[in-house]
């Protein structure tokens, strides 16, 4: 399936791009990010701690464990800070 | 109700004309850029779509949870020098103890889980991203 994936904040700093559209047959959000982690070393940097990554898919806050069927836009960013 | 994400400042009096008329209570919270350790401005990122769908739809649930008359939520994005406002949220309820909380709920909700992300400007330039506080996740988890 095709996903556009997006970065904000520090994430899209280390990736150096804000979003990028990918090709892949992951079945969970922890499945896209092990893709991703072995694609290059910024992307490695950026989700090598996931402690400190946030996840929404399809605009709505999701887990690692988040099924990605169906899925159009993931996206990466660092805990909210609002308000 | 009503949600507004934008980049240009608000007017807060303005807004709040005739905001809920016949109520019998409305609350205001403001945020404003606060000038910590030679700040000059912040910079705020958000995801668009995703902001306006979760503002809108906590909006609603405080509106559901507090039997609000209305809600605003105004929340501000690209770059705020010192001194100027973020965001407000007003809350308008039969009695005050409702618009208080709600006011409280909302704010607990955007602090942490609002998708904006903060950067400081300093006098030499970009500095650190604001970093997500634990206390502000302890506030959202009293509402359970």
């Amino acid at each position: 399936m095709t996903l556009d994936v997006l970065y904000f904040a520090w994430l899209r700093e280390r990736i150096g791009a804000p979003r990028e559209r990918i090709e892949t047959a992951a079945a969970t959000v922890a499945e896209l990010v092990a893709e991703l982690v072995r694609r290059d070393d910024r992307h490695a940097a950026a989700l090598s701690d996931l402690d400190a990554v946030r996840v929404a898919v399809d605009q709505q806050l999701a887990g690692l464990d988040t099924p990605l069927a169906g899925a159009r836009e993931i996206a990466f960013f660092p805990p909210m800070t609002g308000g | 109700m009503r949600v507004v994400v934008q980049s240009e400042r608000f007017d807060a009096g303005a807004l709040l004309d005739g905001f809920g008329a016949g109520a019998g209570a409305v609350v205001t919270f403001t945020g404003l850029v606060r000038g910590d350790g030679g700040l000059v401005a912040l910079d705020i990122e958000h995801y668009p779509g995703m902001t306006e769908r979760a503002l809108t739809s906590h909006a609603q649930a405080a509106m559901d949870r507090f039997g609000l008359a209305d809600v605003l939520i105004v929340h501000r994005h690209g770059h705020l020098p010192v001194g100027e406002p973020i965001m407000m949220v007003a809350t308008a309820a039969r009695h005050r103890r409702a618009a208080f909380d709600a006011a409280d709920f909302l704010m607990d909700w955007l602090k942490s889980r609002a998708p904006f992300w903060k950067r400081e400007i300093g006098r030499g330039g970009p500095g650190a991203w604001v970093a997500a506080r634990a206390e502000d996740e302890t506030a959202l988890g009293r509402w359970g």
